[in-house]
């Protein structure tokens, strides 16, 4: 770690960010499926890994979605580690299996693994030669979930890059919103955007692949989610321009976020106050009620969904939190640099992990809420400390107006719970 | 390549972990990427275990692949030491770091751990996770476990139990309880809740209860080899199982087979009157070997069910399983395709389901009740009370449990009386299950009712309705009066009608056909 100079850091964008090397407790990037899969109606998601692979799929999703996937795992067995060219042979095969049963898929992701990687199977080869097999019918596009590029969420991140470059190419200039957020949501986001008079407005990814949008050089476009950095650098390499912004969460994100767009596009204040003073009442209300619980209380991040410096943000800085530790996986000063500006010096940036050594850091700070991943919820509540799973901020509802209050209730929630739960013995 | 939508077992080090975080002062050092630690929700989340599994993951990346990944395992395995102090140290690779060539086993055999470490070769591109339950305790008892004096008093030990287990927590005590009566003490329980250094001790027992075959058979069979223990064959689940088990323990220790009838209901429950409904209802039983095994034998003789399918997801054990389905007048179905056991189940048309979490899904699709009676397991099968399934409590347990999914004896006669009331109604579902109706199976009878009309297995069953309705054609009266039929029983009926309209060289299905095969069905 740096040894910070004498100056003292104004807010968390200079602040000095500790990195350690250690055991990572993280997801890779393959959970992303879960979400992506309900996202995109007409695409299937083929991970080309290990009984591993499969497994993790089904441990994270199974008690969630029983149904049908429009996932699977082409399982490498001993005969495809033996010979490369076997193993194309196979993947061709259970691709063209694949299809036959389910003619209703338009897209399918060739997702790359950890052991796909180690034996070097060329999946963006095999998806060209794919895609040429089954043209027109189904597009064959290809990248990686593995654990060794990609954690959790990243795993978005690489899916919605690799369809950036196949994009049609159009010079209409058009807003594009990316990221998979739940449609509720999304339509919120739109129906704002509309009423300011701001428009076209595009999605990435679409719901159905006939859909996608077209991307070129009189393309703006803004990120739901601080984890897509990879789609971004795809987006500008296409000509399109990033509005930069902090991230919807809360009232004042959600402001800030729409501020930026509506900057871009022109919209006078007038119209701006008009069409989100209502919204930011409600959501402000709404928020309040859960900051009783939360204001005062002190809160530490072990890095998970990516989520971290947005939420730490909003936590702080409009439910009276206070943030002793924020973990990220990684840290895009280009992606979070506005949410890091809003946040005070004063937490420890963390980057990376090492779970022992965090885990010590947490012990001794006794935070009053600790924000991490299933595998350290239940551990860190039987020694005391009160926990938030992190999965669940990436499978809820959490953007926008109308949501902050679900958010600010979810860290809030173990809180109360905490509260209200007495198993003492009544004195005798 | 084998395409795979759900799986019954994880990859062999899953196995490994399962055996490692059941015990106390065992640490498990593996070599493996990022994102392979989801596993450890397995035992935090669904079992709500209070302690990280005694797991130190290497978590390398990508650019870690070119340089020293080795390295990254010594100082993985250097600090596990120094921070959790373990009793012994197991050590192995997760498929990737198969892959990568390591040999954990070599590297940690180089460093100055002073306390055994104990190598795994799990092969994750040929086996599973019950393969890394059992071989990772034999090789633990293989590393451990030496003869020596016997204890002055009979005891033994009861081996098989771990973490992830079907109510295994709950079997011990049932277990020790049949022991108990027998006046036979417990050497040592393992690996659940056992440290390295009791299993050092496993020799002074003069014998080995296997509870779980799949988990422990090889290192009850090193046992025998070096500590000259028999171990016991029979499973007691089940009141004859049980029977037999405290009969087999007798004769192996050479004590009089006492035992504590006073607490088993099991047989009165199932012979009273009320039970009369359960005569002849067609189960389908699919799990691990063990539990489908016994399953078999508790439906037909203590239920008095009829079993019309049995299988099982572990390979290792389809032999015993095909010879047992051949008992039964079946074929097995040996598979760990979740495919196929749905189109096998759809197929034979049961009243009840006994299997996994996995059939659970099946039975809601396809609108059968399903009772769940082996792993893989799910938080629900973890429940907070005492809930057995071995012993004489394990049998209460289970007649309570495979009754609950069904309608009640009189109920179901009531609802032959009262069909075409509005509210009390078939259709609505047992009236123990507020609000859980079974999905209506309409005409179709036992076919899977038609949702997602995307999915595969919509498709398959499109093609398997299309031949079968050009074979078998029911006429518009019969068709209403099978509609009649509760549909708890209506899929029996279709299928008893087909069939015998089949044998009689009938293509059209008249009511009189429809009442000709029940009146040949008659029993």
């Amino acid at each position: 770690m740096n040894n910070p100079a004498n100056i003292p850091a104004q807010s968390c964008r200079d602040a000095p960010v500790l990195k350690q090397r250690g055991q990572r407790e993280v997801f890779c990037g393959l959970t992303g499926i879960i979400w992506l899969h309900r996202k995109m109606q007409d695409a299937f998601f083929l991970v080309v890994g290990s009984r591993t692979c499969a497994h993790l799929l089904q441990s994270a999703a199974g008690v969630m979605i029983f149904a049908e996937p429009r996932f699977g795992t082409a399982i490498l067995e001993e005969g495809d580690l033996a010979g490369m060219a076997d193993a194309h042979d196979e993947l061709d095969r259970e691709v063209a299996r694949l299809l036959a049963r389910r003619p209703d898929i338009k897209q399918l992701f060739l997702v790359g693994s950890c052991p796909s990687e180690v034996i070097k199977l060329d999946l963006g080869r095999a998806a060209e030669r794919l895609t040429v097999q089954h043209a027109p019918h189904v597009r064959v596009l290809n990248y990686s979930g593995s654990g060794i590029e990609t954690t959790f969420t990243q795993g978005e991140d690489a899916c919605l890059a690799s369809m950036v470059p196949v994009l049609p190419v159009t010079d209409a200039r058009e807003l594009l919103l990316v990221g998979a957020l739940p449609d509720v949501v999304e339509d919120q986001a739109v129906k704002l955007l509309t009423e300011m008079g701001i428009g076209p407005i595009r999605v990435l990814p679409a719901p159905r692949s006939a859909q996608m949008p077209g991307v070129g050089d009189n393309t703006v476009y803004a990120l739901l989610q601080p984890f897509l950095s990879d789609t971004a650098s795809a987006l500008d390499r296409r000509g399109a321009r990033m509005i930069g912004a902090p991230f919807p969460f809360g009232e004042e994100g959600t402001t800030a976020w729409l501020r930026a767009i509506a900057d871009e596009f022109g919209v006078d204040n007038d119209t701006f106050e008009r069409v989100t003073a209502a919204p930011r009442a409600r959501a402000r209300k709404a928020v309040a009620a859960a900051a009783e619980t939360l204001s005062g209380k002190t809160i530490f991040f072990f890095p998970d969904s990516q989520l971290e410096i947005p939420l730490a943000r909003f936590l702080t800085r409009e439910c009276g939190m206070e943030a002793i530790e924020i973990g990220q996986p990684y840290i895009h000063k280009g992606i979070v640099g506005p949410d890091l500006d809003l946040i005070p010096a004063g937490p420890t940036i963390s980057e990376g992990q090492d779970v022992d050594l965090q885990l010590d850091r947490a012990r001794a700070a006794r935070p009053d809420l600790t924000v991490c991943g299933l595998g350290l919820a239940n551990p860190l509540e039987a020694e005391g400390l009160t926990t938030k799973w992190a999965i669940e901020l990436v499978f809820t509802p959490v953007h926008f107006y109308e949501q902050a209050g679900d958010l600010a209730a979810l860290f809030a929630r173990p809180l109360r719970r905490k509260a209200i739960l007495n198993h003492e013995v009544a004195a005798e | 390549m084998k395409l795979t939508v759900w799986t019954y077992e994880g990859p062999p080090h899953v196995g490994a972990m399962r055996v490692a975080t059941a015990m106390t002062g065992l640490h498990y050092v593996l070599h493996a990427p990022q994102g392979d630690t989801y596993a450890d929700l397995l035992f935090t989340m669904i079992e709500r275990r209070n302690h990280r599994p005694p797991v130190s993951y290497t978590t390398f990346e990508g650019r870690d692949l070119g340089a020293d990944t080795a390295g990254i395992f010594k100082k993985t395995c250097q600090d596990a030491y120094e921070r959790f102090k373990p009793q012994a140290i197991i050590v192995g690779a997760s498929c990737t770091a198969e892959l990568i060539q390591d040999d954990p086993g070599g590297l940690a055999e180089t460093m100055d751990i002073p306390v055994p470490v104990i190598a795994l070769e799990l092969p994750s591109y040929q086996r599973k996770e019950n393969f890394g339950t059992d071989e990772t305790f034999y090789q633990i008892v293989k590393a451990l476990a030496r003869p020596m004096d016997r204890t002055p008093e009979v005891t033994c030990n009861i081996l098989g139990p771990l973490a992830l287990g079907f109510r295994h927590r709950d079997d011990i005590e049932e277990i020790k309880a049949l022991l108990w009566e027998m006046g036979i003490g417990v050497n040592v329980v393992a690996p659940f809740g056992a440290t390295p250094m009791d299993l050092t001790t496993l020799g002074r027992a003069h014998f080995n209860v296997a509870m779980y075959p799949e988990h422990c058979e090889t290192a009850c069979r090193h046992l025998v080899k070096v500590c000259d223990q028999p171990f016991t064959k029979v499973i007691p689940i089940g009141v004859g199982a049980t029977h037999d088990f405290v009969a087999e323990v007798a004769r192996i220790a050479g004590v009089a087979p006492k035992k504590d009838l006073s607490r088993l209901r099991q047989p009165w429950w199932s012979a009273s009157v009320d039970s009369t409904y359960l005569t002849g209802k067609r189960v389908f039983l699919f799990g691990d070997a063990t539990h489908v095994a016994a399953a078999a034998r508790v439906a037909r003789d203590e239920m008095g069910f009829e079993v019309v399918g049995i299988g099982c997801y572990n390979r290792e054990f389809a032999r015993p399983i095909r010879a047992l389905a051949l008992e039964f007048g079946l074929e097995a179905l040996i598979t760990d395709d979740y495919l196929e056991v749905e189109e096998a189940i759809a197929a034979a048309v049961p009243e009840m389901i006994l299997g996994t979490q996995m059939e659970r899904h099946i039975g809601k699709r396809l609108g059968i009740p399903c009772a769940v009676i082996s792993a893989p397991v799910h938080v629900q099968d973890f429940p907070a009370r005492y809930s057995p399934q071995m012993g004489w409590e394990g049998a209460n347990v289970i007649f309570d449990t495979w009754i609950h999914p069904l309608v009640m004896g009189l109920e179901e006669h009531l609802l032959h009386m009262f069909r075409d009331d509005f509210e009390f109604h078939d259709e609505a579902g047992p009236s123990h299950h507020g609000g859980h109706a079974p999905v209506a199976m309409a005409a179709a009878g036992g076919q899977p009712p038609v949702s997602e009309a995307d999915s595969p297995r919509d498709i398959l069953e499109a093609e398997k309705q299309g031949t079968g309705s050009d074979v078998m054609v029911w006429l518009a009266d019969a068709e209403k009066e099978l509609k009649k039929i509760p549909f708890f029983v209506r899929g029996k009926a279709k299928r008893n009608t087909e069939s015998f309209a089949a044998e009689k060289g009938l293509h059209e299905i008249s009511v009189d056909t429809l009442y000709e095969a029940k009146a040949h069905y008659a029993r």
